[in-house]
């Protein structure tokens, strides 16, 4: 069977959901990202999940440039201006309209609202 | 040091057609799992655009109901594995993950923490500080002439030092508990209490802020006014041993400084390649 490796039903000009674990150094708060997770699980959406953006900067993961390339990205991770810096300094930068939720300061109601928006 | 370069496994947990979902317990303590392991998962469900895949191998787990798809990928660029994962309990699913994996390495969180600086350049003038400041090699021109992180791999674990002496609060270390080093937003006031706090200047025994005013002199300047080279050696080691007493960096740092032929002949050449980069500007 031939397969073409993406979701079972892409909708197009919805954003690319991604969440960052930040399971290298836990500077997350745990009960924030874990509700976040959790709610994105009891939602019907497709997203993508990584262990930690910081780790794949780290080594040039060249995932960071499939990730930048999506034209519509939602990020649940840190601080917007740390994240940005991350995938430019691994030769990724990411596109300008790219939302960037923040898990050490918002809360999981608050990110997950927008991580959420338009497609539950 | 980073010494792990091996990429996770990409896992695709597909929820589509043909398929029967997870309870919602069970997915998010599947995901969770093998998150915390270092996996990369994508949640195939409904909405939302997915990542393009650019993964050369991919674990597929459905509940298939015992019949798993044998897939393969139409550009026959990417490896596709794909298992059934009908009725079985989150615990065996990732026993099922970590056997497809096998023996085949990978990053493990708890084991490296992933600790480099990470270059604002929306606030960055190039100044070179932290090119000069840094004994590790952490720090680099590139080819059109602007400070970059090179080696981060020589970064010392938990040393934000270089962040402190960055005039311009441009230095970020996004594992750091703090801001605005951490990432946070500038604050002004707050960005000029931390040049006070350690001035780069008494590291290197010249007037450089007033000559940060004139960048196009600004490398004529800042190394023709250092002091002695054993009188700047003996300012950093004094800042570095104050940071220590701070508790702003680890002791490990300034145990793990490189002899004093090596601090002067890398002072040397971080001079030379900062000087070289800004002349030509």
């Amino acid at each position: 069977m031939s397969f073409v490796p993406t979701p079972s039903i892409r909708v197009p000009d919805t954003p690319t959901i991604l969440y960052c674990r930040c399971a290298y150094a836990q500077v997350v708060p745990t009960g924030v990202k874990n509700e976040v997770l959790g709610k994105l699980c009891e939602s019907s959406t497709s997203f993508e999940t990584v262990a930690d953006l910081c780790e794949m900067a780290a080594h040039r993961d060249p995932r960071l440039q499939a990730i930048a390339s999506c034209a519509k990205l939602r990020i649940a991770a840190c601080y917007p201006r740390a994240v940005r810096g991350l995938f430019q300094q691994a030769g990724s930068p990411l596109p300008e309209n790219a939302e960037i939720l923040n898990m050490r300061t918002q809360t999981a109601g608050e990110v997950t609202e927008a991580l959420l928006q338009s497609q539950i | 040091m980073i010494t792990h370069t091996h990429r996770p496994l990409r896992v695709v947990l597909y929820e589509g057609t043909g398929c029967i979902a997870l309870p919602t317990e069970a997915r998010a303590k599947v995901m969770m799992t093998l998150l915390d392991k270092g996996y990369a998962v994508t949640r195939s469900g409904r909405g939302a655009s997915a990542m393009p895949h650019d993964d050369c191998s991919l674990l597929v787990l459905g509940a298939f109901e015992g019949k798993a798809p044998a897939l393969e990928d139409a550009t026959g660029q990417i490896t596709i594995d794909t298992r059934d994962i009908t009725g079985l309990e989150p615990d065996a699913i990732i026993s099922l993950v970590e056997k497809s994996r096998g023996d085949k390495p990978m990053n493990e969180p708890g084991k490296w923490k992933p600790w480099f600086p990470v270059i604002d350049y929306t606030r960055c003038t190039n100044c070179m500080q932290c090119l000069s400041f840094c004994l590790f090699d952490v720090y680099g021109v590139s080819e059109d002439n602007k400070i970059q992180v090179q080696n981060n791999d020589n970064c010392k674990t938990n040393c934000p030092a270089c962040s402190r002496v960055c005039p311009e609060v441009a230095i970020m270390f996004p594992k750091y508990q703090g801001g605005p080093i951490n990432g946070d937003e500038v604050n002004e006031n707050e960005a000029k209490r931390e040049k006070i706090k350690v001035d780069i200047s008494s590291l290197l025994g010249g007037d450089i802020y007033s000559t940060l005013k004139d960048r196009s002199t600004a490398f004529k300047s800042r190394f023709s006014k250092e002091r002695s080279a054993d009188k700047a050696l003996d300012e950093r080691k004094k800042c570095l041993t104050k940071l220590v007493g701070d508790g702003f960096i680890p002791a490990d740092v300034l145990a793990s400084l490189p002899s004093t032929d090596e601090i002067l002949k890398k002072a040397e050449a971080a001079k030379a390649k900062a000087a070289a980069a800004l002349a030509a500007q």
